[in-house]
């Protein structure tokens, strides 16, 4: 950059006129400027405030000890001790256990139902007939998270759920009475009273949640890949199941990509089905049902301690990052594409 | 607690009501949660007939909600009533923080209503440093409710079955052969059990020093009963709020419960209307007295008219109309001894078929030892009370180690 300063003897011989020129023209510079973020202020206006602001505050928070119903002025400065406290917390552990237990088992049965189901949409359905079915699947998705969870809790309900009284009623039917025999013994299966139970409990919630989201995804995969692609292997030779296993299924990968990220991620900050089933009772018994999203709530605002929780969710968020970036990793770039 | 959490997920109450009155009135606002609205939609204008220059309109939201909004508004010193009604659970967290009027100073002199007062009640609303801040308007003197008609067919008598617990778990063995639980969750005899023989000045969790007392024999005892009537299968392992809790009140399959004496008012009104004059009500077995729920009255600093809400707070709370219609109108038992000789007391019950209840709720009331509140009662409540009983009683942990486990985590997070 050259001198800025306005040099004496240039503005000496500049006659009114082209000054008058320029300062219209800067100032037609300066609304040219201006006027796009004007148009997209309102998007930066809420991002700060309501992302931007709380993320450094959070972090903020994560050094400072502080009881929120005291009042701002009574943060204190605690340094690391937060995140030291985190370290050794014996159930922040078990909430990072749960939540990666609950992430796979919750997960992988998504991908695993939704990917043929979207395939079988897609070759064998009609098209009018595929979009009924997929927005039928799609419900459950839209559906309020707890209105499903309180459903799913009567449901489990031990003595009047209407699980275990499918349960005991199919155990009776001739074939099914060989291996449910059991069933009528251990009964009432308490699904969300005991700490084995819960957390498949609560996958199966998940699942069941999530699987229509993801056979959208996935038929729209699916619905990209060319016809001529089936018919050239068709001529080559390849079954159904070599159509789908090696035509199908790699063509969709930048989809499966983005389907299992938002799996991960969301699994990851799973909270309202373990707070509803388990009642907001700590995680329900043994902790079994505890999340770590779940656990940093009851820090912060069961137990008031701000600080601390501010730790946990940094930790948390350490974590959804570690495991993203391993994912990213390994199918990043096949995934987004990249070798095409 | 759990109460708590279905009513906040269910519905979200909010009513104001703003009455009519000149410009140069003083407004107070009241934050709280149901049922105080229908005490205050008739309060509010016997209150303003002596009072008609103050204001008063209310906000409700469910319970939890409001206990969560209220935590908002004292970090952020903003957008609290000018009275709030806080639980007794979250008392003594809430308490000692600077975020309340005191009201033992002189310009509000509530020392002088102290001696009206039921005592244990109203040390919970001292701070560590004796000042008054929270002004008891309920309490929760602990009884049991039985079924009569389930008492009748096993040929039994009450007096004999609350004597002590092994009359009352032998009682649970009778039931067993009929099919019928003795309690819908064996917890609260823990629950219950924790919260007397206290020492007066004692927390529950913690003593005056701040020692955790979560090992002392009054839990081991309290956990070991518990445990033993869950091993023997004479409870029904359901948790109160939930649809089979309710089930249970209404068909007949459970045969006590162990509550605050406001639960009258909730199964009467709405959880079992259809069982009235099949109850009963009586002290806890084993001759124990203790308090479940109960409610106080406060003042943010952050209001505007600390005095005007003042107001308010000692016409709810002093004067004996007030306290009386909340007994016939919510079932919330009154704070003020005196209206204890009322004849409201001595009006039979029909849900209880005709038994005059109130006044064993009075005897119970003024048996109950002072808890006092103490800052991590919220966390050893999860911790120990959710946590370790839990463990101890679904998925057989040792009772010792369980509580140990708990002291530890709580003594970390306590500092």
């Amino acid at each position: 950059m050259a001198d800025t300063t306005p040099d004496p003897d240039v503005t000496d011989i500049r006659s009114d006129a082209p000054r008058r020129i320029r300062r219209h023209s800067t100032r037609r510079r300066w609304v040219k400027t201006l006027t796009p973020w004007l148009f997209i202020s309102p998007f930066i206006i809420i991002f700060c405030v309501f992302t931007a602001f709380p993320l450094m505050f959070s972090a903020y928070l994560s050094f400072q000890e502080w009881n929120p119903v005291a009042g701002l002025a009574s943060m204190e400065y605690v340094g690391l001790d937060n995140y030291r406290l985190a370290m050794d917390d014996p159930w922040l552990w078990k909430s990072l256990y749960n939540t990666t237990w609950l992430a796979l088992v919750s997960g992988i049965p998504q991908h695993l139902i939704a990917i043929p189901v979207a395939y079988l949409l897609v070759m064998a359905v009609r098209s009018g007939i595929r979009q009924v079915y997929t927005a039928t699947f799609f419900v459950p998705f839209i559906t309020s998270t707890v209105a499903i969870s309180l459903i799913f809790y009567t449901i489990y309900s031990g003595n009047s759920g209407i699980l275990n009284q499918w349960l005991v009623a199919i155990s009776k039917w001739p074939v099914f009475s060989w291996f449910l025999g059991w069933v009528e013994e251990a009964m009432p299966i308490r699904w969300l009273n005991s700490s084995d139970l819960i957390k498949p409990s609560i996958a199966f919630v998940v699942i069941w949640k999530y699987t229509g989201f993801n056979i959208v995804i996935y038929s729209a995969g699916f619905l990209t890949v060319s016809k001529d692609l089936y018919d050239a292997a068709k001529v080559d030779g390849c079954n159904a199941w070599q159509q789908f296993w090696n035509i199908a299924l790699p063509m969709i990968r930048p989809f499966a990509f983005f389907a299992i990220t938002l799996t991960i991620i969301g699994n990851l900050q799973m909270f309202e089905e373990p707070y509803v089933l388990t009642e907001g009772n700590s995680g329900g018994v043994g902790q079994s049902g505890l999340t770590a999203s779940y656990y940093l709530y009851l820090v912060g605002w069961e137990w008031l301690e701000m600080g601390a929780a501010a730790a946990i969710s940094w930790v948390l968020f350490l974590f959804i990052a570690i495991v993203t970036a391993v994912h990213f990793y390994f199918n990043g770039k096949k995934g987004l594409g990249g070798d095409r | 607690m759990k109460h708590t959490f279905k009513t906040g997920l269910l519905a979200t109450a909010v009513t104001a009501v703003i009455a009519a009155l000149p410009a140069t009135a003083q407004e107070i606002r009241v934050d709280g949660f149901p049922p105080f609205d229908t005490h205050f939609d008739k309060q509010v204008p016997l209150f303003n007939a002596n009072a008609p220059d103050i204001a008063v309109t209310y906000q409700m939201n469910s319970h939890g909600d409001h206990h969560k909004l209220l935590t908002t508004n004292l970090a952020t010193q903003s957008g609290a009533g000018d009275v709030v009604i806080v639980d007794v659970s979250f008392i003594g967290a809430f308490i000692n923080e600077g975020g309340f009027v005191n009201l033992s100073d002189e310009a509000y002199g509530a020392e002088e209503f102290q001696d009206g007062f039921v005592s244990y009640a109203w040390s919970q609303g001292q701070g560590a440093d004796g000042n008054q801040y929270g002004i008891p308007i309920d309490i929760g003197p602990g009884v049991m409710y039985y079924r009569r008609d389930v008492l009748d067919s096993v040929g039994g008598d009450i007096d004999a079955v609350i004597n002590d617990w092994d009359a009352y778990i032998e009682y649970g063995r009778e039931l067993k052969e009929q099919g019928v639980y003795l309690i819908a969750d064996a917890g609260d005899v823990a629950r219950i059990l924790v919260r007397t023989t206290l020492e007066d000045g004692e927390g529950l969790f913690f003593d005056a020093e701040g020692n955790s007392l979560v090992t002392s024999d009054r839990f081991v005892n309290a956990f070991t009963l518990a445990k033993q009537i869950r091993d023997e299968g004479l409870d029904g392992q359901i948790g109160a709020w939930t649809g089979e809790w309710y089930d249970g009140f209404k068909n007949g399959t459970v045969a006590t419960q162990l509550s605050g004496a406001w639960l009258l008012g909730h199964m009467q009104n709405w959880m079992a209307p259809d069982t009235a004059g099949l109850w009963g009500a009586s002290d806890l077995p084993g001759g124990i007295y203790g308090s479940w729920g109960g409610s106080f009255l406060a003042i943010p600093a952050q209001s505007e008219n600390p005095e005007a809400a003042w107001e308010f707070i000692k016409y709810l709370t002093t004067e004996e109309g007030p306290q009386i219609d909340s007994l016939r109108d919510l079932g919330a038992f009154p704070v003020l001894t005196s209206t204890y000789s009322d004849p409201a007391f001595d009006e039979p019950i029909d849900f209880l078929a005709g038994q005059q209840a109130r006044q064993l709720f009075a005897e119970v009331a003024q048996q109950v030892p002072a808890i006092t509140p103490m800052e991590g009662d919220l966390i050893a409540e999860d911790v120990v009370m959710n946590g370790a009983l839990a463990e101890v009683l679904n998925d057989g942990k040792d009772i010792m180690e369980a509580l140990q486990d708990a002291e530890r985590l709580l003594l970390r997070r306590v500092r």
